[in-house]
């Protein structure tokens, strides 16, 4: 097999040097009645030419993004990465990497996660970042639980237009702890219901901005409310792209500010790997409490500059059963793919970028709004908004499937039984004025 | 900087070295750079806020539709040039070790040769460029390599049931956990909330108990390094809702009463958790669910090879038991009639009673694909190979080794050796002093102090793709160490690495004064 570099005459040297005659004497602590006798049921080994081919056969079962105008968003979205991104993640170096235990061979890994933390920080307008979450979704329920910590109080508000499947991973994470939370109804989705819910046994309230129907949320008033309170306030972002245009929630009150950073660098990937984003306040109880691994700087014994993984007093290798978070592995090379992006872009692309996006988006309501029958439901919107259609948006959906049109996402795949005829769309640098025409047409043409 | 206004070289010792060491360069060269080992700083320092990587078309100025909540201020974000941006990541690369260098014995890490096949299959179109939103009809390759992925997984531990949405180990540790928990609470079993764990448990054990809402009792090893079987039956009773066991376990060793912990923890109503770490030693040879295993999460980044990439991403898929299969979590795929494929996304239109979802979307889709290509090439005969050959060179390392240094538990071990530092007694060496030595033969070290029942822990993994010739020229290596330390020569350990990028990196200073993020200095911002 062409990853064992063994040749049976290897083998049998390697068992007279350990003293048995054969590898079955190696797995005699399996008990007997588990010890199989022949081959699992399975395909045994394939060439490489095989099984690309079978790989291949299963892929073009789907479409892909880039072959039809393609309009989905809610969580994820189609952006362009640089083919450079790509290429220096497949570098050895960081692609078989481990984590970097030990930082005087892990340099390259810390510096570039010590630059992505410094990025998110200034991203979201907080003082510091971690080195990333699995995804957006469990970096929200995380920081609903160290929200909780931070201020001994157990109850989290969510507001409802806080992306359905956020809410459901911070609900996993809390259903056996003492953290409940309280989910306003997404129905009216402003602020009020979330306000009217913060009381003296608040820990947090989480909302987000642009939020699952695309709608933009001044944070400002309900930060200033929670923190009356004693309060934690929580900023979620599905399209990190938006905080190129849209103001960061650091700077609207936000203590902590969570999300997803799919859309810079990392791709599409059917929903993974991505790369949740994490950041806060500068406050010791913040920093003791947060999540996951940070890298910090240092010296080495020579005086130079490097950097370490740090405060690890707070995580499950050292501190068990007491640790803030039981991750471990976390979306490493997600992260270098984002922070490569973000290094090209810069100040000037990002926010280029981000313009490019709210104006395709633009372009694209008003060309829907045009077609009979259809509302544009947003007042605000960055790149993503909802419109209400006199049918069934999934059926709406199916339909133009089969015009070779990716239209949206219903709010009933996230909402089921609700919002039947709203549908969420997307649009993004990606998106040509074709493609909008195309849509439109296909729109006009299944309704 | 390096030149004085004439051209020449300034005295570095005086003018530039300090500046070289506040940047992560040499002091003894002009530039920081020592040869092929280049000085690199940050972004931060050596970007533009107008400089930009990327380009793009100018926007139309169209009137916004952002209720007034544009950013104001600057971001503060530096941008670089394509060719800057490629060198600073390709310098930085050189700093880091990796398989593709060498060997990378990380015990309970599994650093195996990550096949580019995987890479290149994981980038077609048609998995790469796919929302995981898209309308059912486009996506049923992608739910195809779903259910063949789940067919592998439930084939090769003998199990019923698999929630592939786990993000990684540890979640797919708290997704069998949530599993147990829910399955006890629906069975009004309310009072079992204590879990036993060995004390040579990964961290991620206790952790993941606790926050599923249980309480941790600890477990001691026994003389052999296993579970101490009187210890464990004194600690069963009415509260005890079950045992996280990680199996092979980490001291690298099976679990010889692993049917009998099973059917005892069953007897006294609780579940056994398996943790999958370890899988590698026994794929394609030994199927857990034949050891009575109720739930266990595989390491797709383990035992499957998807690239681990400095950190992750991870893939933990998390097999389950007839018991506790009801209570898996959203979302899965299922055939209709028709042979169409279907995703259960929503708890009420689930069959069982799921405790709810892990996390946004249906899991690690780019681990899926590399999994399932790797799983493809090797088959079930290369597979079972795979636990052969990695148990095989852990016994060649450990046999070899065992005149020199000193083994933690008598017996032949599975995938992994492990040593203690009874070796090093009176060199004035350490376990850290040793892996730094390591360092500068070239080598990744050993995971250190863990597991944490043995004295200086090494704990070596070997794992399957590496050759006869290299583990021979590494334990040609470690024994000339072990024999270096007890002949007194412990300048070499103390003063290690003196080869690496950096010297020993002062970890207590990181965290006393925590720099977590570049800030401008108070020069630079005026």
């Amino acid at each position: 097999m062409r990853y064992l570099p063994h040749t049976d005459t290897d083998r049998k040297a390697m068992l007279d040097a350990i003293g048995v005659a054969s590898i079955d004497e190696l797995f005699t602590d399996v008990p007997e009645a588990a010890r199989l006798d022949g081959l699992i049921d399975l395909p045994t080994k394939q060439t490489e030419l095989q099984v690309e081919r079978a790989m291949a056969a299963m892929s073009s079962r789907n479409v892909a993004a880039s072959q039809a105008p393609f309009f989905v968003g809610a969580g994820a979205y189609k952006h362009h990465v640089p083919a450079t991104v790509d290429h220096l993640i497949q570098r050895s170096e960081f692609l078989t990497a481990y984590t970097p235990y030990q930082p005087e061979i892990s340099q390259g890994t810390l510096q570039t996660l010590f630059e992505f933390q410094t990025q998110v920080a200034l991203l979201t307008g907080m003082d510091v970042a971690n080195a990333s979450m699995y995804d957006g979704s469990t970096a929200c329920a995380e920081a609903v639980m160290m929200a909780a910590r931070v201020t001994r109080r157990t109850k989290a508000v969510m507001a409802g237009s806080v992306h359905p499947h956020y809410v459901e991973a911070s609900q996993t994470l809390a259903k056996y702890s003492d953290v409940s939370i309280s989910v306003t109804d997404a129905a009216p989705a402003d602020l009020d219901a979330v306000i009217a819910e913060i009381d003296d046994t608040t820990a947090c309230v989480v909302i987000q901005t642009p939020d699952i129907f695309g709608r933009l949320h001044d944070l400002r008033e309900v930060s200033r409310i929670a923190h009356e309170k004693g309060a934690l306030v929580i900023a979620v972002f599905t399209e990190a792209v938006s905080l190129g245009l849209v103001e960061a929630p650091g700077n609207m009150g936000a203590d902590i500010a969570v999300g997803e950073g799919q859309s810079i660098g990392v791709g599409l990937n059917f929903g993974g790997p991505y790369v949740g984003l994490f950041a806060c306040k500068d406050d010791r109880r913040f920093i003791r409490q947060m999540p996951g691994r940070l890298a910090g700087e240092t010296i080495d014994a020579d005086g130079r500059r490097g950097y370490v993984l740090t405060l690890s007093t707070r995580e499950q290798h050292i501190r068990r059963d007491k640790a803030t978070s039981n991750i471990c592995t976390n979306a490493g090379l997600c992260s270098l793919a984002w922070t490569i992006h973000m290094t090209l872009l810069g100040e000037k692309g990002l926010t280029q970028l981000a313009r490019l996006n709210h104006e395709t988006a633009c372009e694209l309501a008003d060309a829907l709004s045009a077609v009979p029958g259809v509302e544009l439901v947003n007042e605000t919107f960055f790149n993503e908004f909802t419109i209400l259609l006199p049918k069934k948006a999934d059926q709406v959906v199916n339909d133009l499937a089969r015009f070779g049109v990716l239209g949206g996402v219903p709010a009933s795949r996230l909402y089921p039984g609700r919002f039947e005829n709203y549908l969420i769309v997307a649009a993004t640098e990606t998106n040509t004025p074709e493609d909008i025409a195309v849509f439109a047409k296909a729109l006009a043409g299944v309704l | 900087m390096g030149m004085n206004t004439q051209g020449r070289p300034t005295r570095m010792a005086e003018t530039i070295a300090p500046d070289n060491l506040a940047t992560g360069g040499y002091a003894d060269t002009i530039s920081g750079s020592r040869g092929l080992d280049q000085a690199e700083a940050l972004i931060f320092e050596r970007g533009a806020l107008d400089r930009c990587g990327v380009d793009l078309p100018e926007p139309k100025g169209l009137k916004t539709r952002l209720g007034g909540l544009e950013r104001k201020d600057e971001i503060g974000l530096p941008g670089l040039a394509e060719p800057e941006t490629m060198r600073h990541y390709v310098r930085l690369s050189r700093k880091n070790y990796a398989i593709d260098l060498g060997l990378y014995p990380l015990g309970s890490c599994t650093m195996k040769h990550n096949p580019r096949l995987n890479e290149k299959v994981a980038r077609l179109p048609g998995f790469a460029d796919v929302h995981p939103l898209q309308p059912a009809s486009t996506v049923q390759g992608a739910y195809q390599v779903m259910g063949e992925l789940a067919h592998w997984l439930m084939t090769l531990t003998n199990m019923p049931a698999v929630a592939l949405s786990p993000k990684a180990g540890a979640h797919g540790e708290f997704c069998g956990m949530m599993a147990i928990r829910a399955k006890l609470d629906a069975d009004g079993q309310t009072g079992r909330r204590r879990i036993l764990v060995p004390e040579s448990a990964h961290g991620t054990n206790p952790a993941t108990a606790v926050q599923c809402g249980f309480t941790v009792d600890e477990i001691p090893a026994d003389k052999t390094g296993r579970v101490d079987m009187e210890a464990f039956k004194a600690k069963l009773g009415d509260d005890v809702a079950g045992i996280m066991l990680t199996n092979p376990n980490t001291c690298g060793l099976f679990e010889r009463d692993i049917r009998e912990i099973a059917d005892l923890i069953h007897e006294a109503g609780g579940y056994f958790y398996c943790d999958g770490a370890n899988f590698n030693a026994i794929v394609g040879r030994v199927r857990p669910g034949d050891l009575g295993v109720d739930a266990m999460h595989i390491n797709l980044h383990k035992t499957f090879s998807t690239p681990h990439g400095g950190g992750g991403p991870g893939s933990g898929p998390t097999v389950f038991s007839e018991a506790l299969a009801p209570f898996a979590p959203v979302p899965y795929v299922v055939e209709t009639e028709k042979g169409v494929l279907e995703m259960v996304e929503h708890m009420d239109d689930a069959e069982g009673e799921p405790f709810g979802r892990m996390a946004a979307f249906h899991g690690q889709m780019g681990m899926f694909t590399r999994a399932l290509t790797y799983m493809m090439s090797h088959g079930s005969d290369g597979l079972k190979q795979v636990a052969e050959d990695a148990v095989l060179n852990a016994n060649y390392i450990q046999a070899r080794l065992s005149h020199v240094m000193t083994v933690a538990f008598e017996g032949t071990c599975m995938h992994e050796a492990l040593f203690d530092d009874r070796f090093l007694k009176d060199t004035g060496v350490t376990t850290l002093d040793f892996a730094k030595a390591m360092i500068d033969e070239g080598y990744h070290p050993m995971t250190m102090y863990f597991p944490l029942v043995v004295h200086g822990a090494m704990l070596i993994e070997p794992t399957e793709t590496e050759s006869m010739s290299g583990l021979d020229r590494f334990i040609e290596v470690l024994d000339a160490l072990a024999t270096a330390a007890k002949a007194g020569d412990k300048g070499r350990f103390l003063a290690a690495p003196v080869h690496a990028p950096t010297k020993r990196l002062d970890e207590t200073r990181a965290a006393r004064q925590p720099v977590l993020r570049w800030t401008p200095s108070a020069e630079a911002a005026e």
